[in-house]
């Protein structure tokens, strides 16, 4: 009897392992249509779009090939555009790197303070950067500004920080590593945590007696991986730079801090040379797209050899 | 990494380097709250100080009330935030069930979907979901502005690896016991991985709190703005020309996200590397 109970049951949990199979289909069908409505297609139609002369509006288009990525290339705004965005990215990202990670040893390295410090630094990624833009301009102003005020009261020369042309894209790239210093620090904060107290033991046992030492042996080597996913994330943020630019220089004076997304918002919701904008949205993707494929790359390769 | 007791000249270091960030990071919060709080007269003045002799704060912050909605801009904030982080889960729960749980043909081809959804950034996606929402008259809309995220394929991913680290005799129990799939998702499973689903509910409310870019495309009535948006087009009004009110404004935009952080400031980061890193 009691046998066949459990071939019963054995059958009844058979049956229960296959669930009927359009239950699957059912479940995963308002995620796959509004995957496929709100990022596959309209990723597609972009593509589509940038090989189109559509102006938003106009009853017509007609297909146009590459032309208007050859457009792009010979678009001297445009060339400034990404040239700026470059030169943002590489002052942001490895200045956030390195300043975050040595604020996240510091902290690390003692007892006390530490969640004050960590909340400090934490707070410019939670505070919205629309309105923190907005106390930066106050703090830039040429007249009553404090950093103005302060280089009077030193007899140093002071500047029109947000006016000129040599000082605005620097200026935005020091707003931009302070809003992501805090977001690199959290981040190396956890890879801190994850590695294990043995090895600093191990270290010691081995002659590494210093702080610097067991720094150099232990600590930056084992943040390897964790650093290269830091790098990317904090690249991406900063290729997606918008909100200061929108707020406080509009890609001016001139075309001086003009940077890649904010050209991508005034050609489509501005001008709406749809067909253009879309052209800029494309590099804009590859750019993103290659970033994060990189990385992926990265994170596969340290999975097959762990 | 714990270090033993540093000596104390190394501790002191440590401070006067944290001490010397923790300044930059907080220097442009400290001058906001500073000029919210003077009348225009000290404002400026051209010699510095950080409070003020006369108090401007009762004004200014009732001026940047009176002469902005700014509690209209935050009362949209929440019901956009709220709506995409409930219809977020509502939609990709399931989902992450049927691909960490059920077998059904083409499950790893929708996985894909999910994967390459993964990598396309939501500026990509704007001027398309502008033209859709122009057709079908979703511009200027709630609806608009929730519209592009209440599918996240971070979010089916994310939830379907929690699920799948579930143990089947646990849903297989469930079955036994005459639950349904849905029931399943929402009963057990969805309450077993709340510490994914609260790291999400964060990240999303953080960056659509914050967002300027799709309000600043979706929306132009301002009862409709959101707070970033709303402190966009009170900026262009003041034209930096009463610093006081404009402060005062960006403080109390400000606040709510600041004041939640570090009230909940463990849960808060605990949230924000899991989810990163996963």
């Amino acid at each position: 009897m009691i046998a066949l109970r459990k071939v019963i049951l054995r059958f009844q949990i058979e049956q229960v392992r296959k669930p009927i199979s359009w239950a699957g289909y059912l479940l995963s069908l308002p995620a796959a249509l509004l995957l496929l409505a709100l990022f596959l297609l309209p990723a597609a139609s972009v593509v589509f779009i940038s090989m189109t002369n559509w102006q938003f509006g106009a009853d017509d288009l007609s297909f146009i090939g590459g032309q208007n990525f050859l457009s792009l290339f010979f678009d001297h705004d445009f060339r400034t555009s990404l040239w700026n965005t470059l030169s943002y990215v590489l002052i942001v990202v490895p200045s956030t790197f390195f300043i975050g990670l040595t604020i996240a040893i510091a902290i690390e390295a003692g007892s006390s303070l530490r969640t004050f410090y960590r909340a400090i630094h934490f707070l410019p990624f939670m505070a919205t950067l629309a309105a923190m833009a907005l106390a930066w301009e106050a703090l830039l102003h040429p007249t009553i500004g404090l950093i103005n005020q302060i280089l009077t009261a030193l007899h140093l020369p002071t500047e029109n920080w947000l006016r000129d042309e040599r000082t605005v894209l620097p200026v935005l790239a020091a707003i931009g590593i302070w809003q992501n210093l805090g977001f690199a620090m959290i981040l190396f904060l956890a890879g801190l945590k994850a590695i294990p107290q043995e090895l600093y033991d191990a270290a010691e046992i081995d002659g590494a007696d210093s702080w610097f030492d067991r720094l150099t042996t232990v600590t930056l080597p084992l943040l390897g991986p964790v650093s290269m996913f830091i790098l990317i994330t904090v690249a991406v943020r900063a290729f997606e730079a918008f909100d200061t630019v929108q707020i406080l220089t509009q890609g001016g004076p001139g075309r001086s801090s003009d940077m890649l997304l904010y050209s991508l918002y005034r050609e489509s919701f501005r001008y709406l040379n749809t067909g253009y904008g879309a052209a800029i949205t494309v590099v804009f993707l590859v750019i993103i797209v290659g970033l994060t494929l990189f990385q992926a790359r990265l994170f596969e390769r340290r999975i097959h050899y762990t | 990494m714990t270090y033993r007791p540093c000596s104390k000249p190394a501790a002191a270091v440590r401070h006067v380097f944290l001490l010397v960030t923790s300044a930059f990071i907080l220097l442009p919060f400290v001058w906001m709250v500073s000029l919210s709080m003077k009348p225009a007269s000290e404002i400026f003045q051209s010699s510095f100080s950080l409070l003020p002799t006369h108090w401007g704060a009762v004004d200014n912050y009732s001026a940047a009330l009176s002469s902005a909605p700014l509690l209209t801009y935050m009362v949209n904030g929440v019901i956009v935030c709220f709506s995409i982080v409930v219809l977020q889960i509502v939609i990709s729960a399931p989902a992450a069930y049927a691909l960490a749980k059920l077998d059904f043909m083409g499950r790893d081809f929708l996985f894909g979907l999910v994967l390459i959804s993964l990598l396309i950034p939501h500026q990509v996606l704007a001027l398309p979901l502008f033209i859709i929402a122009y057709k079908v008259g979703l511009l200027d809309s709630y609806f608009g502005l929730i519209l592009p995220f209440i599918v996240s394929p971070f979010a089916i991913f994310l939830l379907r690896q929690c699920f799948k680290s579930v143990p089947e005799d646990v849903i297989h129990a469930a079955r036994l016991d005459g639950l349904s799939d849905l029931s399943i998702i929402w009963r057990i499973l969805l309450p077993m991985a709340s510490p994914a689903v609260a790291a999400l509910s964060i990240l999303t409310i953080v960056s659509r709190w914050n967002d300027l870019f799709w309000p600043s495309i979706a929306v132009s009535s301002e009862q409709l703005m959101p707070p970033p948006l709303g402190m966009m087009a009170f900026a262009n009004v003041e034209a930096g020309t009463d610093y006081g009110p404009l402060m005062a404004a960006a403080v109390i935009i400000v606040s709510p996200l600041i004041l939640t952080f570090l009230i909940a400031q463990r849960a808060f980061v605990r949230g924000l590397t899991d989810g990163a890193i996963k």
